[in-house]
């Protein structure tokens, strides 16, 4: 029973410190967007427009909530929901310090992976059940976007788990902090930049945001949603954002460790809790999502599909075959 | 309480497989399926197979389904009348599916095993299903899996081929 | 625990309902979801004999039989796609003649 009341009090502290976040990135987006557009950005909600997120969340709950006349009422209704868990289970396999974790499985990677593939569906489906032809062609876009990628993002992470030896989040950290260098972005750089590209363009974000820009297909399958449901899309992909920082930080920058090499330089950077180093990480990835979004012109369709087919995936086996090769000669 | 757990799935996985069969939509079909396959996953999960269930989910659920939805999407299938559902002799058919099933169970429960193994729960449990899986599958069975890496790359040819419109 | 007979009654009910269902139906597209309820009960009896024999090679089949169920999966769908491109109907029993025009 105690250990029962313990596990919904971690949860609720994970899923409230999340969602907080993700409420505050779309006031940083909009803020660091602006500054590079030479704009300030929202100013006018509070000091510095930092009650921005609390006004559009107030906003959408008065929102009137249509659905269309001949879609699919109960799927259209489901969709955004299941977008929404697939996408927040996977924030019980991160481990963000030494000890906190909400479901220490050893099949972490693997449970990201698989998640990340059914998530697709809310996507598939919110684009049919909307009855609309744009919308439809939106989601299947998306949909063959987010499945093309998922191989090169599996191959890229297939090096990092042959590297550490196991599928545990922990291990994995454990097994970076014991490398002279102890992150594997630096002897793994190709994986890291397959990774990093292959992580813009599952969770549809510029420059791979075709299906959902606006001034193409209106918003793609977002099209027919208003007020709370098109909330809960906005959510998920946010929430996914989040995941693949996370993902990113944990297998190839080092998760809550810094470098042996630092510590013994500086030896009062070991006294600093390990979920500092994991959060300046996580922050750094999402800057660099908020800053390739201002930055880059977004792919055409059919050259996105061949960067993801033609270009990764070999890209990845190459990184692959480098690690196991270095590892069977014990280098 | 674990006879409640299973006794749940067991009831839910004959249901959705009989719902899945008779839908009107097959869109709808489709997406009872995929509810049978995450149970199904979780079943595996029962039974020690953590690398398995997660397998399932990315490629059954994540994958071989999506393309199932593509296609139906694709016919643009229309509801199919009433009365034309069922092949002719349907009841014929039925009676002998049925007189199977009976067999199938009465055998099935009957089985008696006479070999033990060195997989053991404890056994898999000291080394991880994953690296039981891979050491015996990669060991043994090496060839095998290089073959169905070919047996994989020609259906890919083989979709192209078969659903090429010459327009 | 739950003993075996359970599991290998549960696969072969699953696997019964797929055969029933391919028999009688009449629409393509229910004939190769019942084929995926099939072989779905044929992996579930084998994680379990797998699971009760304490051996791997059970799983490993499974594996392999995930595989190739991909493979004819993507195989039947174009095969299904080149058919109502030439015929415009998922009726099997218009399947069920070997020349073009089919008399009624």
């Amino acid at each position: 029973m105690m250990e029962f009341l313990l596990m919904l009090l971690k949860t609720t502290v994970v899923f409230g410190i999340v969602l907080t976040h993700v409420a505050y990135t779309t006031y940083a987006e909009r803020k660091v967007i602006g500054r590079a557009q030479a704009r300030m950005g929202p100013m006018e909600v509070g000091p510095h427009g930092l009650l921005q997120p609390i006004a559009d969340f107030i906003k959408i709950f008065f929102k009137e909530d249509i659905v269309p006349a001949n879609s699919e009422k109960l799927i259209f209704q489901i969709a955004p929901i299941i977008v929404l868990v697939f996408t927040m289970v996977n924030l019980t396999v991160i481990p963000f310090d030494r000890n906190f974790i909400l479901a220490d499985l050893n099949l972490g990677v693997l449970l990201i992976l698989a998640f990340a593939s059914l998530s697709v569906y809310g996507i598939i489906l919110a684009g049919w059940a909307s009855n609309s032809r744009y919308s439809f062609l939106g989601g299947i876009r998306s949909a063959s976007q987010v499945l093309s990628y998922e191989i090169a993002l599996g191959l890229s992470l297939a090096g990092v788990v042959l590297a550490a030896g196991s599928l545990n989040l922990k291990d994995i950290v454990i097994a970076q902090h014991n490398t002279p260098l102890g992150m594997y972005a630096i002897p793994q750089i190709i994986g890291f930049i397959v990774f990093v590209i292959a992580a813009f363009a599952e969770t549809n974000r510029a420059p791979f945001d075709l299906p959902e820009a606006e001034t193409e297909l209106v918003a793609g399958y977002l099209t027919e949603y208003s007020a709370f449901r098109y909330a809960l899309f906005f959510l998920a992909e946010y929430v996914a954002m989040y995941i693949m920082a996370f993902f990113c930080a944990l297998c190839f920058l080092g998760g809550w460790t810094i470098p042996k090499f630092l510590t013994d330089i500086f030896p009062i950077l070991d006294k600093v809790p390990g979920i500092l180093w994991f959060a300046v990480k996580v922050y750094a990835f999402i800057f660099l999502y908020i800053w390739v979004r201002a930055t880059l012109p977004r792919y055409r369709f059919d050259q996105l599909l061949n960067i993801g087919w033609k270009v990764l995936i070999p890209a990845g086996i190459l990184n692959l075959l480098i690690v196991a090769i270095v590892k069977r000669f014990s280098l | 309480m674990i006879y409640f757990i299973f006794a749940y799935f067991c009831l839910s996985m004959i249901g959705i497989s009989l719902i899945a069969i008779t839908r009107k939509n097959p869109v709808h079909s489709v997406l009872w399926l995929l509810l049978l396959f995450l149970h199904i996953a979780v079943v595996y999960l029962f039974l020690n197979a953590e690398f398995l269930a997660m397998v399932q989910i990315i490629v059954y659920a994540g994958a071989i389904l999506v393309m199932f939805l593509f296609t139906v999407f694709l016919l643009g299938a229309k509801n199919i009348p009433k009365e034309k559902r069922y092949t002719n002799l349907w009841e014929g058919r039925l009676l002998v599916g049925l007189a199977l099933t009976a067999i199938f169970v009465a055998i099935f429960s009957k089985i008696k095993l006479s070999f033990k193994g060195i997989h053991t729960i404890e056994y898999i449990e000291k080394t991880g299903n994953v690296k039981a899986v891979g050491t015996v599958l990669f060991n043994e069975y090496a060839l095998s899996i290089l073959m169905l890496g070919i047996i994989l790359l020609i259906p890919m040819i083989a979709v192209v081929v078969l659903a090429w419109r010459k327009t | 625990m739950i003993s075996l007979e359970y599991y290998l009654a549960l696969s072969a009910v699953i696997f019964s309902i797929g055969l029933i269902s391919i028999l009688i139906n009449r629409n393509l597209i229910v004939v190769l979801i019942s084929l995926e309820v099939m072989l779905a009960g044929v992996n579930l009896s084998l994680v379990a004999l797998s699971h009760y024999m304490s051996d791997i090679k059970g799983q490993i089949l499974v594996l392999f039989s995930i595989g190739v169920a991909a493979g004819s999966v993507a195989v039947g769908l174009s095969l299904l796609i080149a058919n109502f491109n030439l015929r415009k109907s998922v009726d099997i029993l218009e399947l069920s003649e070997l020349k073009e025009e089919h008399v009624e």
